[in-house]
């Protein structure tokens, strides 16, 4: 009988540990989300969100850091822009045009697999060398090259994960209603048309939060963004740029800063979260 | 011809130079690499570069090796945390958990996914560092700034538990009740189970699990380098500063091209980075699509 | 509310005079995910001979099966009343200790699950797991029970081999092997040979009949000749309730219900 009670408390012990790592696991979210609100609400004003930095603004005297959020808006709408105008394509392009089991499609969609876990360092430091060869600075313009190529993978990936779920039969009963691949194609579009918004809305989520990419590409600059070519601030840098400042103020400024990012972040996640609840509530 | 068919012919051709060109980036960002760091190669044998540990690009000195050994530390520290943690976690959602509770921590779990880096770097300078310097190195009686392997590592095992639990879930949800039930039905408990049949038979999906938090760890740059110390030297404790290749690229590309071959020592560790990475996520994607074709 | 009869036949009246029935079901009602599954069954499973339950797809078969080892508790929103009495011990009292249960009972399913080890370990894992360390009473209770299903020598040569190289009719009386080598005192099939080709089918019928004298067997099957073949009683199942319980050969010829009746008219004709 020992044998079994031995067996029985190792099961309660193991089911506990489990629980822990459970809960340390989700833990960390919430200690990630409550440390940066317990530090930056208190630097978090109005000023911070509505103004450009002044002069003195990084010794800590007036201004706020709505160039870096507009320059990550624009550059994180325009690269998902572009990014979902390249992603949509191709991925019909290899659900519908060439035969989506053949060796062909298969190897694609793993290569954007695998492009998707590529560091975006790396997409950074081919971009930088490529502006440096044709004699471009950093601008708006190279980030949001940068960003694109980083996001199209994302919405390959989630576009095909959304055609897969698609049963064949319809796509069958529409072709042979002699309808030319292009119609197929726009009827499977509108099929899916809420799941894009998702992964439009994940595409967002990266673009925004991306330093590595836009570091060696994008600049910084005090000035609302006007033109592709100029350089542009973005929030991440801005966050990372004020935080190794060793001024208090600046530092303060840089968890607010990170407020405002963890907002933004929070804000697109909830949107996903609801429109794919609503997509599944959908299909049922 | 008929309107409707060029139309078709059309979109296809376009469709299909997009592709090209999408794919056609993998080969210009290797081509390019390659090519950029070719002259940094024909100076120096590549074995030499790799092992050697002297850094100092003004006299031409450009040894890799702490920058690896920096990379391997922190990964191999995030890996330690990482991967029992969400084993054990992800075997406790599917096998014990309801399913009220799975559909309230899968979504959180894609909440971390979204956080960027620099917010996790953020979190570092202000929780993880500060702990570590103030509590846990006094503990084993080292002085310590804090900015250490250590706070690198659990900063990145933070930032790979998300893909880490999303696939072990996914892959631990594909093994079959009847073989659970037939390990059960010999007087198994659920914790004997688990250990000796389930997580047996999900193995190769782990480890494909593993493989992706492991190039994920590779190639983060800004969170590290916020938290790592950046001192380009062996680290010899889990207290001592590191400087992972990452945080090298992204550190120093600006200032790069006053410097002989830097430019070239840089884009060749970008070139490392992009052949691991891709590597290991090959591997572990072939995996993955396997198991699910089983299934 | 109409009483429903208590299913008794002579026999089973007689065995309960002799010794307490291994098995006996008292009101039993399960409900999954608020759907009535089985509704009020009562029933007392005779020793040392072969229950098979019959009935359409659907009809709670298998829940009943499952009901027995407890198995059923893990799927989603089960509900349980009433109690299974095994050896006068009530398995859904509280404080019951589930895998001691389990345990008592060797578990056939539909298909092959080989544990993902060897031969020789799939065998041994029971028996391990109970507390077994000691390596020669493992390996001669790994041979007795390969030797027991007929597999021994097929497999002797390699025992150390993974368990999924087997043919599934060999991995099937594997199972049966290691199902028996925790010493169980009941043996559940679940319709045990609807994977298999029709010789390892017959195999595992010879296999049963054999093991009878020294376990009390149910099986769950939907072939009436299989039932016909290898029970002793059968206990005919449809809706959730039990329609008509009594030997082999009364139900199948001399059905007492209409739909019982219905049912086993494609056996008779």
């Amino acid at each position: 009988m020992s044998n079994i009670q031995r067996r029985l408390r190792k099961e309660k012990i193991a089911k506990i540990v489990m629980q822990l790592s459970g809960i340390s696991i989700t833990g960390s979210l919430f200690l990630i989300i409550g440390t940066i609100l317990y530090k930056g609400l208190p630097y978090l004003s109005w000023e911070m969100i509505s103004q450009t930095p002044k002069g003195g603004f990084y010794i800590g005297k007036e201004g706020g850091i709505l160039n870096a959020i507009l320059g990550s808006i624009y550059l994180a709408t325009l690269s998902t822009l572009l990014a979902t105008l390249i992603g949509i394509p191709i991925a019909i392009y290899l659900d519908v045009y060439v035969k989506s089991k053949s060796f062909f499609a298969r190897c694609c969609k793993l290569l954007f697999d695998v492009l998707f876990g590529i560091p975006s360092i790396v997409y950074g430091a081919i971009a930088f060398s490529i502006m440096v060869w044709l004699g471009i600075r950093a601008s708006l313009l190279g980030g949001v090259i940068t960003i694109t190529l980083l996001t199209i993978p994302i919405v390959v990936r989630t576009i095909d994960e959304l055609l897969k779920t698609i049963p064949v039969d319809l796509k069958n009963v529409t072709f042979s209603m002699g309808t030319t691949r292009w119609e197929t194609a726009r009827m499977l579009l509108k099929y899916i048309k809420p799941g894009i918004f998702t992964a439009i809305l994940l595409a967002f989520g990266r673009a925004i939060g991306d330093v590595a990419g836009v570091l060696l590409t994008t600049g910084f600059s005090d000035n609302l963004p006007k033109y592709l070519d100029e350089p542009t601030a973005t929030l991440p840098l801005a966050i990372f740029f004020q935080l190794s400042s060793p001024v208090p103020e600046v530092q303060g400024r840089a968890y607010a800063s990170a407020l405002v990012l963890t907002f933004i972040i929070l804000v697109i996640v909830i949107c996903t979260h609801i429109l794919a609840s609503k997509q599944k509530k959908h299909k049922i | 011809m008929d309107w409707r068919l060029i139309k078709d012919r059309i979109v296809k051709y376009t469709f299909a130079f997009l592709l090209f060109i999408a794919l056609g980036m993998v080969l210009l960002i290797f081509v390019g690499l390659t090519g950029k760091s070719l002259p940094l190669l024909q100076n120096e044998p590549i074995g030499q570069i790799l092992t050697e540990s002297v850094w100092s690009p003004l006299k031409g000195n450009f040894g890799f090796l702490p920058f690896i050994m920096g990379t391997v530390w922190v990964t191999f520290i995030s890996l330690l945390i990482a991967v029992p943690l969400c084993t054990l976690a992800s075997a406790y959602l599917v096998e014990y958990a309801s399913e009220h509770l799975r559909r309230l921590v899968l979504p959180l779990m894609n909440v971390l996914a979204a956080i960027p880096p620099v917010l996790y770097g953020v979190w570092g300078v202000l929780f993880v560092v500060p702990v570590l310097s103030r509590y846990v190195a006094p503990m084993f009686g080292i002085d310590s700034s804090g900015y250490s392997v250590f706070a690198g590592g659990i900063v990145l095992a933070v930032m790979i538990f998300p893909i880490m639990i999303s696939i072990m879930v996914q892959v631990l949800q594909t093994i079959p009740q009847d073989l659970k039930s037939a390990s059960l039905s010999l007087g198994a408990t659920k914790w004997e189970t688990i250990t000796k049949v389930v997580l047996v038979k999900a193995r190769p999906g782990l480890i494909a699990a593993v493989v992706l938090g492991i190039s994920r760890a590779f190639g983060e740059t800004i969170a590290v380098l916020m938290v790592c110390g950046n001192v380009p030297q062996i680290p010899k404790s889990l207290f001592d500063a590191g400087y992972p290749i990452p945080a090298l690229i992204a550190n120093n590309f600006g200032e790069m091209m006053s410097i002989p071959l830097y430019d070239s020592a840089l884009m060749f560790a970008a070139l490392l980075l992009f052949v691991i990475i891709f590597g290991f996520n090959l591997i572990s994607r072939l995996i993955l699509n396997r198991l699910e074709g089983k299934n | 509310m109409h009483t429903y009869p208590r299913f008794e036949t002579e026999e089973t009246q007689n065995i309960t005079q002799m010794a307490l029935p291994h098995i006996e079901i008292k009101d039993l009602n399960v409900f999954i995910e608020g759907q009535h599954i089985l509704k009020d069954i009562n029933l007392s499973i005779p020793n040392n001979s072969i229950t098979s339950i019959i009935g359409p797809s659907g009809c709670g078969k298998t829940t009943l099966l499952k009901t027995l080892n407890r198995l059923v508790d893990d799927g989603k929103g089960v509900e349980i009343k009433g109690s299974v009495l095994v050896n006068g011990e009530d398995i859904y009292a509280p404080h019951a200790e589930v895998t001691h249960i389990r345990k008592k009972m060797g578990l056939l399913s539909q298909r092959p699950f080989p544990l993902p080890m060897s031969i020789f370990d799939n065998v041994a894992y029971g028996p391990r797991i109970h507390g077994e360390r000691n390596k020669a009473i493992l390996k001669q209770i790994v041979e007795q029970q390969l030797r027991n299903v007929g597999l021994w020598e097929e497999v002797k040569e390699r025992l150390d081999a993974s368990a999924t190289g087997l043919s599934i009719g060999q991995q099937q009386r594997l199972c049966l092997a290691r199902g028996l080598a925790v010493k169980p005192e009941i043996i559940l099939g679940d319709e045990s040979t609807s994977a298999l080709d029709p010789i390892s089918t017959q195999t595992i019928e010879n296999l049963l009949i054999e093991l009878k004298k020294d376990y009390t067997i149910v099986l769950v099957t939907h072939i009436l000749r299989q039932a016909r073949r290898v029970s002793d009683y059968i206990l005919f199942v449809y809706n959730g309730e039990i329609v008509e319980f009594g030997k082999t050969e009364d139900v199948l010829l001399n059905p007492q219900n209409e739909i019982t009746k219905q049912y086993v008219k494609g056996f008779i004709s």
